[in-house]
């Protein structure tokens, strides 16, 4: 290739109700790298994209939620299948926003990649093993079924630009949430470079968006809005963590805090946090 | 749709009198807050009254406690679960646990008793629901505390500490069972606050716990007004929070405890859709609307308070309805006979009015039960509102009293829809033949309980509790574990 050739740069965009979307705002934002080397512009989110988001997410809900455990596990199975085959584009990206050796950034798509693929496994699984029958004392059936909280909010953590994002909003996707993520500000491209991934994944529009920008721009927007069931605050401050969950409460939203241990994959707690127990007494009789 | 019945053949039928005795019970003139294992008066030494809401009379004085007195709760609550709780063995927890539910049983009459004279419901409920699942609650959990391993939370799941446990007033000894019960068993010590007008059978259950010799401080009692239960929740060597209650009150401590690691479970208000499709069965329907909305009162957060009704069968189904609703036999709690008792408080009293109130003027047609209403007490007669539109303050905010809305809908999607109109999501009810039908309208429904042909059933194996503003997790079951567990 001739050194003359003027490279073509690319913008990433907003993920929102399916479609790849400049900020309503017209405005981004220039991504550095661990170096401070330039990257990419990014489109700067809005307020208003977070609310487009938040009503794109509740469009898709029910159809996610209702579409079979089988079907959520292949589009999700599919994801896996994108991140791997374009794997080299993840790891320059993950080198670039981390500053980690190329060794280190393969180890980091290679374990991103992999919980994708441990997710995408448990989404028809999950109702076995947190639901049951229950033996009431009673001529009833009785059966507890786990159902999605519903439109799931997720500060992506800040740092860990990739595995982070995978360990946030694999999740709530699995049990048949749809997901607002706002994206790490300063690291925000894997994320949107998966983002890209799930538009051939077969994800139904909606059921993923990604909302890039100022963190105390659009967090506020979706830690209050009404239509959002759950918040995951992973990627907040402390000081953000709080005043982002004291906001959650006007609505009773569920707000998922980060603690030590919470990546431990036996104690299940970031599947069962945005997970409603849906109980059914039906009457026995001839 | 015709708001007047035609008559029952079964109207003219008189009962006499059955009045349960109030001497299997003896109400002490005060009592004092239980603490580290012993009855002790509160620091201020200010005292309130408990009324009997069937009669007004002053039942006994209760103490009054501060945040002194929380303190020294939680304080004592802290040193079992360092000293003796948290150390002993899940079986000997266990133990414990089934010699409390057995002495429920043994007291069980005792216990209707207290509970329908200080809250107003009738004995056949306290008698037949309220005692029984109380005891039943502490016998299931009790065979948990040694197979914790077992649950589905990994390995070795650990107990969260001090709970603070604040409780209604619609299912006073239930509820505090619902919240004791699972916590001793995982391990946790326990604060409980009964709600300010229904303390009593809290009190006869604290006796209960010395009986059964547990030790000092693991279940400790105060009691008070909305200021104790701020008092515990602020308390800042408190690990969890439970709280059963109103929204507006859930909202306010999710919000004060945004800041901090405290846990948090709430288990608030409902606004229930109790949906009826043309192929239900119609007397066993009419039969479980009735316990779906007058059940307690209608004290009930998961109460049936909406009826949707498809167009087709609305009046006959109402017909059958309100004749129903004449029959209901509304008055003295402590009569067997009894099927409504007595408002809780003239402060509900008042609620209950300001939106029947809102019924008549924003256009709803009302039916009022016939029956005649005692001179004393708080008092509400059975109420039907017809012609609900869904912008209705009866169609949208908790009555949380015996007045029922009644909505109508053509087709299945309209009434899943209807149902979930609503920033509530506790429980509805589906009455219809049809299975298939059934699991679709359940699958649908945003609703953490669904009753398919029945309604208001409570176990202690089943879990219950409410998704979007009726709160999160949840009580009763293996799921009710959870909440008690830092997992």
């Amino acid at each position: 290739m001739s050194n003359n050739r003027v490279a073509v740069m690319k913008t990433y965009k907003l993920l929102i109700g399916g479609e790849f979307v400049r900020s309503e705002s017209g405005r981004s934002y220039e991504v550095q790298g661990a170096d401070g080397a330039f990257i990419a512009n990014v489109a700067q989110g809005s307020r208003k994209d977070v609310r487009d988001a938040v009503v794109a997410a509740r469009a898709a809900q029910s159809r996610w939620q209702n579409a079979t455990a089988y079907n959520r596990g292949q589009v999700l199975y599919r994801l896996g299948e994108m991140a791997e085959s374009r794997r080299d584009e993840l790891v320059n990206q993950v080198i670039a926003a981390e500053g980690l050796s190329a060794t280190d950034a393969d180890s980091t798509v290679s374990a991103s990649i992999d919980l994708i693929i441990y997710y995408a496994g448990w989404s028809d699984k999950v109702a076995q093993v947190l639901g049951g029958s229950n033996p009431v004392a009673g001529p009833f059936f009785n059966f507890s079924v786990p159902a999605p909280t519903g439109v799931i909010g997720v500060v992506a953590p800040t740092e860990s630009s990739l595995l982070g994002f995978v360990q946030t909003v694999l999740p709530p996707l699995c049990s048949g949430n749809t997901v607002v993520v706002v994206a790490s500000e300063d690291r925000p491209i894997p994320g949107l470079l998966l983002g890209e991934m799930s538009a051939t994944a077969d994800f139904p529009g909606g059921v993923l968006n990604i909302v890039s920008g100022r963190l105390d721009e659009v967090a506020p927007t979706l830690a209050s809005h009404e239509d959002v069931d759950g918040l995951d605050l992973t990627g907040a401050s402390p000081e953000q963590a709080g005043e982002w969950a004291t906001a959650a409460a006007e609505s009773i939203k569920r707000v998922f805090v980060h603690h030590a241990g919470d990546e431990s994959l036996s104690s299940l707690r970031r599947l069962r946090a945005f997970i409603e127990t849906a109980t059914v007494w039906h009457t026995i009789g001839q | 749709m015709s708001p007047t019945p035609p008559p029952s053949k079964l109207g003219s039928l008189e009962y006499a009198p059955a009045p349960e005795s109030r001497s299997s019970a003896t109400i002490a003139a005060h009592y004092g807050l239980f603490i580290n294992g012993s009855f002790r008066e509160a620091s201020s030494g200010q005292n309130f009254a408990s009324i009997n809401p069937a009669t007004e009379e002053a039942l006994s004085t209760i103490s009054q406690a501060n945040s002194a007195d929380v303190d020294a709760a939680v304080v004592s609550a802290r040193k079992a679960y360092d000293s003796v709780w948290s150390k002993m063995p899940g079986a000997e927890r266990g133990k414990y646990l089934y010699r409390i539910a057995r002495i429920i049983q043994e007291r069980s009459r005792e216990l209707a008793v207290v509970e329908t004279l200080d809250n107003g419901k009738p004995i056949r409920e306290s008698r037949d629901v309220d005692v029984p699942t109380a005891a039943a609650h502490f016998f299931y959990y009790a065979g948990w505390a040694d197979k914790l391993e077992h649950a589905g939370f990994g390995p070795r799941p650990q107990p969260l500490g001090v709970a603070g446990q604040i409780i209604p007033w619609n299912f006073p000894l239930l509820m505090a069972a619902w919240k004791l019960a699972p916590a001793l068993a995982t391990g946790n010590t326990c604060v409980l606050k009964p709600a300010e007008t229904t303390s009593l059978s809290a009190m006869v259950l604290a006796e209960i716990l010395q009986q059964a010799d547990l030790p000092p401080g693991v279940v400790n009692i105060i009691t008070g007004d909305g200021s104790t239960g701020a008092a515990l929740v602020a308390h800042p060597d408190v690990d969890k929070i439970a709280f059963t209650g109103s929204t507006e009150v859930g909202r306010q401590i999710q919000r004060s405890l945004a800041t901090t690691t405290k846990h948090l479970t709430l288990e608030l208000g409902g606004k229930g859709a109790n949906i009826v499709f043309d192929d239900a069965p119609l007397d066993e329907t009419v039969e479980g609307i009735i316990d779906g909305i007058f059940f307690n009162q209608g004290h009930v957060c998961c109460a049936g308070s909406r009826l949707l009704v498809q167009e087709s069968i609305a009046d006959d189904l109402l017909t059958r309805l309100l004749r129903r609703v004449d029959q209901l036999r509304v008055g003295d709690p402590m009569d067997k006979n009894t099927d409504v008792g007595a408002i809780n408080s003239a402060e509900q009293l008042e609620r209950i009015r300001v939106l029947a109130n809102a019924g008549d003027e924003e256009g709803a047609t009302r039916y009022t039960s016939s029956c005649e209403l005692p001179k004393k007490g708080y008092w509400f007669a059975p109420t039907v509102f017809s012609n609900v539109a869904q912008t209705h303050r009866i169609a949208r905010e908790e009555i949380f009293g015996p007045v029922l809305s009644v909505l109508t809908f053509r087709t299945p999607e309209e009434a899943i829809v209807k149902a979930n109109n609503t920033t509530y999501g506790l429980a509805c009810g589906v009455w219809s033949e049809k299975g298939s039908r059934t699991l679709w309208a359940a699958q649908r429904l945003r609703a953490g309980v669904v009753w398919a042909n029945t309604y208001n059933r409570f176990d202690p194996t089943s879990p219950f509790g409410g998704v979007r503003e009726s709160g999160f997790g949840r009580e009763g079951g293996r799921h009710g574990l959870e909440g008690y567990l830092d997992v």
